[in-house]
């Protein structure tokens, strides 16, 4: 992966927290020496437990070019079922990492072309004192172990930094979790 | 500070420092999460304004009209078919020459019902005798909202702070938010020249006559024609003093340019791309490409609309074999509005120089419709080969 | 001489009889008040004062009797119309002498 200018697509469901999610690694990555971030949500049909996506470019350089990743590096995806609901490896460049949210085993994924990191974040999220449902922070640390990117500790600031007044540490713990138990390869 | 955040909070964040006094809206999408941010302020204390709901934009204008006439700093926003809802009082904030601020978040009008952007809203209202600036990205935002009030004010008309709906407004960027201080030395208090008070009352713009007339002191005033007349000569001067507020910002907060186009590889290019707003960052990417393959084009951002700046656009165009003008919106029955201006511009100042560039019109991005940097670039390398059609041509059409 | 260093650059008048020029020349009929029949001063006390609320040039006074300030009413005739006694009649201005008119 080339860590000059990296494009990750989330997907999620309405109300997941895709977007603060990718906003605060916009924000981690801004720290740690990337000028460039610009995070796009997809526009103007939210709602809440329907597919959604956002997409985050990342680069050395400011960016002006804001239209739609068509290529992304990087696919996150909050819900496994989403796999089948919505065409979540759309574009997504050979030897692309897909980041899943799945109670699944890492084995019973094995699309040839692509590397996966999986952890189940549902459960890890609740074993972290989260609400069920909970796992826009747990994906966080996921996505961190499979691209190693910023660093978990600049990821854990802007967490508790953004979850000030809403439980910062137990989803700060679900970061560390996921980043711990998150299977990668491929 | 650099800050993370979309351009809708950009823009809050700008009225919120300039300390508005009003702020009167109406919620339509994209414009929303502006205004709500500002009722944010206003409701946590950390923004001494009064914030007033309206039932239309109709209203939220009229509230910031009446308000704005009693010397308070006022601020709206709005979008689309909101704004042309608003149209009557748009016309009268400005013949009452009042400094009102307005954030237009760029959107599609109906018929058919879009929320996406394109920018036929703002570009409507071009002969309503406001101000208008376009903006790029988020620093672009929150500077102009500053600068916009110190100029609003310095020459008595209205500005329209006009940025895409969407890809600015919803998108996330990092910018620097300035501090209070900076901002505050920057710009002063509002002091106009007459503001409402009950122990000196005065009718403002009653029926005014077609002719002069002896007033009440017996001094001759104004007919209609002489206000109006006002209203277009300082409106031409105001970009005099919009260059003013580009220096005397540069010196405060360290950033600025040329205030009012903004060039990138434009020296030794042989074709300019011209445009308003974030279409001119992205076409950067294209003309970086092009570059590439050893073509000379450079991108061209217009940032004031109204006042036209004629002399700045064909002093940068001039000698070019070619300027291509992408719009996301147009005059129906001829072309785009800003091509037109711009012909007319260099018509103006390079007829019979020689220095005349050939000029072809796009039209892009219509009612949200992806632009792909692709399909830009392949337009634009087009165009330089040859003209690709009389009539200006929809990219991305899939008729 | 124009416009040009008049001290406002919109349409602004201040507060005075007259702003809209000397309106009292407009007038076809003349309010004429017979105080046997007027409010206040048949109670010789401030009450009603309808006149003086309702008309549109402020040309009419709060006081016993109200007065009519002729050179600027322009014969609307709305005080007659809203006077719930019927003191005020409206008069053809032919009813009155060149030397009453020169009075106003």
């Amino acid at each position: 992966m080339n860590k000059e200018f990296i494009e990750i697509r989330w997907h999620g469901r309405g109300g997941q927290g895709a977007i603060t999610a990718a906003k605060i690694f916009a924000g981690a990555a801004f720290v740690s020496g990337y000028p460039g971030v610009v995070m796009a949500p997809s526009f103007g049909t939210e709602r809440r437990g329907a597919p959604v996506m956002t997409s985050l470019k990342i680069s050395r350089d400011k960016i002006y070019d804001l239209s739609p990743i068509e290529t992304p590096d990087i696919i996150v995806v909050l819900d496994h079922l989403l796999l089948a609901e919505a065409d979540v490896t759309h574009g997504l460049k050979p030897g692309g990492i897909i980041v899943l949210n799945t109670p699944k085993s890492f084995e019973s994924y094995n699309l040839k072309d692509y590397r996966f990191a999986t952890a189940d974040i549902t459960a890890i999220s609740v074993e972290a004192g989260l609400p069920h449902g909970m796992v826009n922070t747990g994906i966080i640390g996921s996505l961190e172990r499979a691209i190693n990117l910023v660093g978990m500790e600049i990821l854990i600031k802007g967490i508790e930094e953004e979850f000030s007044t809403r439980k910062p540490e137990k989803n700060s713990l679900a970061a560390k979790i996921a980043f711990e138990r998150t299977v990668t390869g491929g | 500070m650099h800050i993370i955040e979309n351009g809708n909070v950009a823009a809050a964040l700008g009225v919120k420092l300039c300390r508005a006094n009003v702020i009167a809206a109406y919620p339509i999408t994209p414009q929303t999460p502006l205004t709500e941010k500002l009722s944010e302020y206003v409701e946590s204390g950390e923004m001494k304004a009064e914030y007033i709901p309206v039932e239309s934009e109709h209203s939220a204008l009229a509230v910031c009209i009446a308000a704005s006439s009693a010397g308070a700093r006022s601020f709206t926003a709005t979008s689309a078919n909101g704004l042309l809802y608003m149209h009557e009082q748009v016309q009268w904030a400005a013949g009452a020459r009042l400094p009102i601020v307005m954030c237009v978040v760029n959107r599609a009008v109906g018929a058919p019902w879009n929320v996406w952007n394109d920018q036929q809203d703002s570009i409507s209202q071009r002969d309503t005798g406001w101000i208008q600036m376009y903006c790029s990205d988020h620093q672009q935002i929150i500077d102009s909202v500053i600068k916009a009030y110190w100029l609003a004010e310095k020459v008595s008309i209205p500005i329209m702070v006009c940025y895409d709906g969407y890809i600015l407004s919803h998108t996330y960027m990092p910018f620097d938010a300035p501090d209070q201080e900076q901002v505050d030395a920057f710009l002063p208090p509002f002091k106009p020249d007459y503001a409402l008070n009950t122990e000196k009352p005065a009718n403002l713009n009653t029926v005014t006559l077609p002719d002069v007339r002896m007033d009440v002191r017996g001094e001759l005033a104004h007919g209609y024609m002489e206000i109006r007349y006002l209203l277009q000569e300082e409106m031409r001067a105001a970009l005099a003093v919009a260059a003013e507020a580009e220096k005397r910002f540069a010196d405060i907060f360290g950033r600025g340019g040329d205030p009012y186009i903004e060039p990138y590889l434009c020296d030794d290019a042989e074709y300019i791309a011209v445009g308003l707003g974030s279409l001119t960052y992205q076409l950067r990417v294209c003309v970086d490409a092009l570059r590439k393959e050893g073509l000379k084009v450079g991108v061209m951002g217009v940032r004031f609309y109204r006042p036209f700046p004629d002399v700045a656009i064909a002093n940068a165009l001039k000698g070019k074999k070619g300027v291509i003008v992408f719009e996301k919106a147009l005059s129906y029955g001829y072309e785009g509005a800003l091509v037109s201006d711009l012909k007319s511009a260099l018509y103006e100042h390079l007829a019979g120089t020689g220095d005349l560039p050939m000029v072809q019109n796009f039209i892009a991005g219509i009612g949200g419709r992806d632009i792909r940097t692709e399909d830009l670039t392949q337009t634009l390398r087009a165009a330089t080969k040859s003209r690709v059609a009389k009539e200006p041509v929809w990219i991305g059409l899939k008729l | 001489m124009g416009t040009r260093n008049y001290r406002r650059k919109t349409s602004h008048s201040d507060h005075g009889p007259g702003d809209g020029g000397r309106t009292g020349s407009w007038r076809v009929e003349r309010p004429v008040l017979n105080t046997s029949l007027c409010i206040p001063c048949k109670r010789k006390t401030e009450a009603c004062f309808m006149c003086w609320l309702f008309c549109p040039e402020v040309v009419i006074s709060r006081t016993i009797p109200p007065a009519i300030n002729l050179e600027y009413c322009k014969g609307c005739g709305i005080c007659a119309e809203e006077c719930p006694t019927k003191a005020i009649t409206m008069v053809d201005e032919a009813a009155f002498s060149e030397e009453d008119k020169d009075k106003e």
